[in-house]
């Protein structure tokens, strides 16, 4: 690798960690002024035109607030559990692709931070990692009340993990490859994904509200049973990391979903878009493209959260193991059969 | 046992169809009622800039009365004070002076009149009570503030302004 290419990688990073930051900093702001839309108000409009200096309002008030860490938690674990948690969501980015390949002169620029064989399988560790985070917090809080969220995102992450890897198989099957770009490649135009595996595309979306806790799955930051959840003992902005990693890997799941069933950033007659703006700039269309798809997904979370009201654990349990377990498996089958029979 | 009124109904617990089972043909029911709401005008009233209108007989602030020369009714009774299920009044009577008798009507009068807002619950008790006529809840919401203390209000701002001359 040449010194360059090292430096635009980390100019690329810096880019992409940046923009989830804000991304996830707006969508407090946006679950809030759609939450308010869907309740017939107006939402935050005091800090700056319609309120838009929220989230930094948000912000300072977080960081400003008193640190509290109860007598009886373990110290470590306890301030370890919020950075696992922003951690993992961070990373999840890297094998992302966010637009073709950019040539600007001479330099081609691959719009992706690492371009692994095993993308998808990237993502799925870190995922998997993401609840370590919200268990070891829940955990050292020495609470009961956190113990119990704790518990109950892990086994909701365990068994939504299973239906969601077993949704992929089906659309690994049909791509072939494990490479995030190369399934980004492979939809090119309107070739996409969702179009051959809808069903598919449906459980990965549900085990994606379940893997992120957001409603209807929020079971364990459950106020009406458990205070808080897994953070009831949390304040200032350690809190601020748990609430702050939710949104990203909303953002990051929306990613992922847009890139494996939505074509990422393939539209419709981008080739002609792409010989009329040359590859300095057609490329990034592509980018906006998939950032407007990225942003569907996220409204469509926080649309379904001032929906839908919470599953019961036992609902939440039999969905998962009753319903989409066995679904996720017929899919595959089916998949399988449909593939064997055209070839 | 027999019903006691008609109200009774007998709620049957049917076991949910398969379409209500898959849980999807009412979340996307869910979703468009959302949906509707989302491009419904507002129901919000932006308090401090605009205000709901008060009906007419809407108890806010008191304030205490001057007759028609601009002279302060209150006599200093005691009545409202002894109404007041709250607790919230307290006076301290004075006796006029020669030389008053264009600044209070009555030969007594309240040197100090406080009522506490944060005791009180407008119920208006004091109103009727008093035979001067001489308190009225006619005013605006009482604002906010921050400590306690300032929550006694003292003849400074109960009484009306005074009649220009
Ligand atoms: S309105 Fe009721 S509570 Fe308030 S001061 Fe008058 S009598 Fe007391
Ligand atoms: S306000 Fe009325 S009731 Fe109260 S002390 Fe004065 S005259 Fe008496």
């Amino acid at each position: 690798m040449e010194l360059t290419d090292i430096i635009v990688k980390f100019i690329l990073v810096f880019i992409i960690f940046a923009i989830s930051l804000v991304i996830a900093m707006y969508s407090t702001y946006a679950e809030r002024k759609i939450a308010a839309f869907f309740q017939d108000r107006i939402g935050p409009n005091r800090a700056g035109p319609w309120g838009i200096f929220q989230p930094l309002a948000d912000g300072g008030k977080m960081f400003l607030k008193e640190e509290i860490i109860p007598t009886n938690a373990s110290g470590f674990l306890f301030i370890a559990g919020p950075s696992l948690a922003i951690m993992t969501a961070c990373i999840g980015s890297a094998v992302i692709p966010w637009g073709q390949k950019l040539t600007i002169g001479s330099h081609v620029i691959d719009l992706q931070v690492a371009d692994i064989n095993v993308g998808v399988l990237y993502i799925f560790g870190v995922v998997s990692l993401g609840v370590y985070g919200v268990m070891i917090g829940g955990w050292a809080s020495n609470n009961k009340y956190s113990l119990l969220g704790a518990i109950r995102a892990a086994s909701q992450n365990i068994s939504y993990e299973i239906s969601m890897g077993l949704s992929i198989i089906a659309l690994l099957m049909v791509t072939g490859t494990l490479s995030l770009r190369q399934i980004a490649e492979q939809q090119h135009g309107w070739h996409w994904n969702i179009l051959y595996q809808p069903v598919g595309f449906l459980l990965f979306i549900v085990c994606a509200f379940a893997e992120t806790n957001r409603t209807p799955f929020d079971l364990p930051e459950c106020e009406t049973e458990l205070v808080g959840g897994y953070h009831t003992e949390y304040s200032s902005m350690k809190l601020g990391f748990y609430l702050f990693s939710e949104y990203i890997n909303m953002f990051i799941s929306s990613a992922v979903m847009a890139t494996l069933y939505w074509g990422g950033y393939n539209y419709p007659g981008m080739d002609w878009v792409l010989a009329h703006t040359g590859p300095a700039i057609g490329p990034l269309i592509g980018t906006a493209v998939l950032f407007a798809k990225i942003f569907l997904f996220i409204f469509f979370f926080m649309w379904v959260r001032w929906t839908i009201p919470r599953f019961r654990y036992d609902q939440l349990m039999d969905l998962g193991w009753k319903i989409l377990i066995p679904l996720a498996i017929a899919n595959i089958v089916i998949t399988g059969i449909v593939i064997t029979l055209i070839k | 046992m027999e019903p006691l009124s008609n109200k009774r109904k007998v709620i049957e617990q049917k076991p949910l169809n398969f379409l209500e089972r898959a849980y999807l043909p009412a979340i996307i029911q869910g979703l468009a009622i959302t949906m509707k709401h989302f491009f419904r005008k507002p129901v919000t009233i932006s308090y401090p800039e605009e205000k709901r209108e008060f009906s007419e007989n809407f108890r806010g602030m008191h304030s205490l009365k001057r007759d028609e020369d601009g002279r302060e009714r209150c006599t200093a009774c005691g009545l409202c004070a002894l109404s007041c299920p709250a607790e919230a009044i307290t006076m301290i009577a004075a006796e006029r002076q020669l030389g008053e008798e264009n600044l209070y009507r009555e030969e007594k009068y309240a040197a100090v009149y406080e009522i506490n807002m944060l005791r009180c619950i407008f119920c208006g008790l004091c109103e009727e009570a008093c035979p001067k006529e001489a308190i009225y809840l006619d005013g605006d919401i009482v604002p906010a503030d921050y400590l306690r203390k300032d929550f006694i209000y003292g003849k400074d701002k109960l009484v009306e302004a005074p009649l220009n001359q």
